[in-house]
């Protein structure tokens, strides 16, 4: 490959880049070949970790770099993506005929049709030079990449040990499982690296493929269902993604639009129309509604997925694509429109997440309800809330994939993922029931994360056109918010009689993910300010010219309150004398030791406290239909409003 | 304009030190009133005081140790958070570590795993996502009126904000008795003596665990009555007069209503907030009104 680079510009961060898209590939490729079990374990450890290596490589050399856009002949490569595509194409139709999925077949042929057509027709005259860059930005996503998504796959080494051990029902795939997890990370890595646009939808709908293939690693009926569900969806906003490729160089036959450092530059007029239908396929792969159902549905797959899924990898790529078009949409209606979207899907799977009892879906909701949080920043679009919209992406990031994990480490042990199974985890099983209380205060509370970041929002939105709307959703979601996680925090730590100990030690490698996990969320938050000074302030200055921030008395604040935090459990240490244990009060009924009452005629029935989960109010079916509803109108008055600019 | 701050951190100080006083003196003269009310004589005014004292005196009977840390953890909070709101700080940071520190006693009852106290525990939840947005609804209000999150600011804002703000006000009204576990929402816990829930979040506190949670409910109600002030800052009499007239109201409320269900709470909470907070904030923007003085 010919590689031309503009003068001046640093060339090892150029290699670092093509490193980081290629090395997880010759990865996935050893894992492939290597027969035996212990080498290949090792093989995804040794990767994964130098993959972590070389993000934090990117971040200690590019990160006071700017902007760097690269050149390289692209023709070659943009053949070899063609080919892969179509290949992909054929393959999906023949499992879609296998597996009878004739709307998937429908989307998959339109999109090869509208592929071929372009590659035909059009793409001759095309010519990108300007293919690779790196910004703030994208430097913040391949940390995310990077950091967590290795550290999901040395997770899942020892996860997916104790799956197949578990269930012996499924076929041994593992060499294919780890090596779809590194050919997504390279997607991801070349995702957020791409500024051809023909390259961003390569890496795109390799992200797509991936996700399916993962979903669907059970082969039960309900996988196979599920992943064909994500496919659609996402092959949906595929054919969005590539309408908005055609309309650009049919605006422009030389192709220059196609690059988007030129596309973010010029005027609305001409990048408004792309922008919102790239910011289609944004919202499909992001699961907002009323695509939500397909990230609900994906959590069959083993737990790295979900984790691989909802912190680092697919729906980052959906809010990292329409944070990228953020300033195209500032103060447009199509802006407004995929911010109530945002809005909505926000309060609403808020919402449902409160009537489930299933964690796996509690935290798919959440994810959901995040993404959406996002998108409603990112459709605005004014400086402060792109500020907002990135430091959201992190911290969710961060907490959201150790909560997966922990989820995924509790479910191997207890044989359940129904929060009701999951009192009393305190006292079973310490060391996770704590770092899973960490995860959820991070999500919610002060002075974590999350909540650092809805409270900037709060601030941001306080400024910005129709601000007072996302204000009133942020006010009641974020409380309800509250609601469910600390219903399920209460679950863990209820101290029932007859429990003990039943960690094992056996997965020290997971032990050691979870630490790191839960070391970064608190430390994301403690370096939050310098995150945001060194990374996302110069971003934000680059595209507005404006600086975004918390008030510095503020963060001093917070930082001492996390300090207080941290300290507080100390003072168990003083409790140890001094107490008198008691049993719960019972109102004077006749209990036995273990809390079982004691009937009449000898019969015993033991005490069982189960949370609220208002099923009346907030049922999954009744609330996903008003958001579904609501969010397809908005997106059919979204579309009518293109087609009039359009025509 | 942020206040020096050394004189925010002596706000701060004599709030730590006078609240609880205040707080308790408030508590007493609430206990008279109140049995005023219902044709008692009732104890005398510095019977909270009493009370809290003796409780401090008894054994510590808990069913797991870390109800100890839950406990202190939701008094410190609820100091931090009014010390911070006292100190003329961001009013959205006061609601959240004012959230924070209710987490730690919903936490407390959790831990517990008897039945009146986990009921007591998913209530004070329900309570919570019932005022808190109109809490930050008022937060937002002030911040429409004044252009600062600051109570510092909006304290020595010279408009009358309580014009700006009549619904706000009036809805924050409704979550004040919330707040004060006054009836008809006194439903996770309640200052009289049974209920049917026993005495819900509380239950299995007692002798000086449960000593601390008054004190940080004295703490609680000061700061709650510092919002109020806020809205009439503009003139310190007046703001005076409207706290007296407030609790009185509140009082009055408390026993004359009988307990709502949650389900009732909950809705008549949030469609409050839902219509008065948002319609008032959404005049203010719409109108372009606000003047800064």
């Amino acid at each position: 490959m010919l590689i031309f680079l503009k003068g001046g510009y640093p060339v090892q961060i150029l290699q670092i880049l093509l490193y980081l898209i290629l090395f997880p590939l010759i990865a996935a490729l050893f894992i492939l070949i290597g027969r035996r079990d212990y080498g290949r374990d090792m093989i995804v450890k040794i990767s994964a970790i130098v993959i972590g290596i070389i993000t934090l490589a990117l971040l200690v050399l590019g990160w006071d770099k700017g902007t760097l856009i690269y050149s390289i002949a692209s023709e070659p490569v943009s053949q070899i993506m063609f080919i892969i595509e179509i290949i992909l194409a054929v393959a999906i139709v023949y499992l879609g005929i296998k597996y009878r999925k004739s709307l998937t077949i429908f989307l998959v042929l339109l999109q090869a049709g509208l592929l071929i057509w372009f590659e035909t027709s059009m793409a001759g005259q095309v010519h990108v030079e300007e293919n690779l860059f790196v910004d703030q930005f994208s430097i913040i996503m391949a940390m995310i990449i990077g950091i967590i998504g290795s550290l999901i796959c040395v997770y899942s080494v020892g996860y997916m040990k104790t799956y197949h051990l578990q269930h012996k029902e499924v076929q041994d795939r593992r060499s294919f499982f780890f090596a779809t997890l590194f050919i997504f990370l390279a997607a991801m890595f070349g995702l957020v690296f791409s500024n051809n646009l023909m390259w961003v939808f390569f890496f795109w709908e390799i992200t797509t493929i991936c996700s399916f293939l993962l979903i669907g690693y059970s082969k039960t009926e309900e996988a196979t269902n599920n992943s064909f569900l994500a496919l659609s969806m996402n092959l949906l906003g595929g054919v969005a993604f590539i309408a908005a490729i055609i309309y650009l160089v049919m605006s422009d036959p030389s192709g220059k639009l196609l690059s988007l450092n030129y596309l973010l530059a010029s005027s609305k007029a001409i990048a408004l129309v792309p922008a919102v239908l790239i910011c289609f396929a944004g919202i499909t792969k992001a699961a907002l509604m009323p695509f939500s159902s397909w990230l609900v549905g994906a959590m069959v797959a083993p737990t790295p997925v979900s984790a691989l899924l909802h912190s680092s990898t697919m729906v980052k790529a959906g809010v990292y694509i329409i944070v990228r078009f953020a300033p195209v949409l500032t103060g447009t209606t199509e802006g407004l429109i995929i911010s109530l979207i945002g809005g909505v899907t926000f309060l609403l799977a808020s919402c449902i997440a409160i009537s489930q009892t299933n964690a796996k879906k509690v935290l798919a909701y959440s994810t959901i309800a995040n993404l959406g949080l996002i998108v409603a920043c990112a459709g605005i679009g004014t400086y402060n809330l792109v500020w907002v919209a990135i430091l959201l992406i992190i911290f969710h990031a961060v907490a959201k994939s150790l909560l997966f994990l922990c989820v995924g480490s509790v479910e191997q042990q207890i044989g359940s993922r129904n929060i009701e199974d999951m009192g009393g985890l305190i006292v079973r099983m310490p060391k996770i029931a704590i770092m899973m209380f960490i995860g959820m205060a991070g999500m919610f509370l002060a002075p974590f994360g999350m909540l650092i970041s809805k409270w900037a929002a709060i601030e941001a939105f306080i400024t910005a056109p129709f601000g007072l709307i996302f204000i009133a959703i942020l006010a009641f979601g974020g409380s309800v918010t509250v609601f469910f996680w600390c219903k399920w925090m209460g679950k863990i730590i209820s101290v029932m009689r007859d429990q003990t100990v039943m960690e094992d030690s056996g997965r020290k490698e997971n032990y050691g993910v979870l630490y790191c996990l839960t070391g970064l969320v608190v430390l994301v938050c403690l370096i939050f300010p310098l995150i945001s000074s060194v990374l996302i302030e110069p971003f934000v200055f680059n595209i507005y010219g404006k600086i975004a921030g918390l008030a510095q008395a503020n963060i001093i604040i917070m930082v001492m309150m996390l300090c207080l935090l941290m300290i507080m459990p100390f003072s168990m240490l003083f409790y140890r004398k001094g107490v008198t244990p008691a049993t719960p009060y019972m109102g004077g009924v006749p209990m036995n030791d273990s809390m079982h009452y004691a009937g009449s005629l000898g019969i015993s029935r033991e005490l069982v406290l189960s949370n609220y989960y208002l099923e009346n109010m907030f049922g999954e079916a009744r609330v996903f239909m008003i958001g579904a509803a609501v969010c397809w109108a908005l997106l059919l008055f979204a579309g009518i409003m293109l087609l009039g600019v359009i025509l | 304009m942020i206040p020096e701050p050394f004189l925010s951190i002596l706000y701060a100080l004599v709030y730590v030190l006078v609240a609880p006083v205040l707080g308790g003196l408030i508590a007493g003269i609430d206990r008279k009133v109140t049995a005023r009310m219902q044709g008692r004589v009732g104890p005398p005014i510095l019977q909270p005081f009493y009370d809290v004292g003796k409780l401090f005196e008894k054994e510590n009977p808990v069913v797991t140790v870390t109800q100890n840390f839950y406990v202190l953890s939701y008094l410190v909070f609820m100091v931090v958070a009014g010390a911070l709101f006292f100190s003329g700080g961001d009013m959205l940071l006061v609601i959240f570590a004012f959230t924070l520190s209710h987490i730690f006693i919903v936490l407390g009852a959790y831990a517990a795993y008897s039945p009146y106290s986990h009921v007591g525990a998913e209530r004070e939840l329900l309570q919570i996502i019932a005022y808190e947005p109109m809490i930050i609804l008022t937060a937002v209000g002030m911040y429409m009126v004044t252009k600062s999150f600051f109570v510092g600011t909006i304290v020595a804002s010279s408009v009358p904000i309580i014009l700006y703000l009549p619904g706000v006000f009036i809805g924050f009204l409704i979550v004040l008795t919330i707040k004060l576990r006054k009836s008809p929402f006194d439903i996770s816990t309640s200052h009289h003596a049974h209920q049917e829930i026993v005495k819900g979040v509380t239950t299995d506190f007692a002798g000086p665990n449960f000593g601390k949670i008054e004190i940080a409910h004295w703490y609680e109600n000061v700061f709650l009555l510092g919002v109020i002030w806020l809205f009439f800052a503009w003139n310190p009499l007046i703001a005076i007069a409207a706290i007296i007239i407030v609790y009185f109201l509140e009082i009055l409320i408390d026993n004359t209503m009988s307990r709502f269900k949650w389900q009732l709470m909950l809705r008549s909470a949030w469609i409050i907030a839902g219509t008065l907070g948002i319609v008032n904030l959404g005049v203010l923007y719409y109108l372009g009104m606000v003047v800064m003085p």
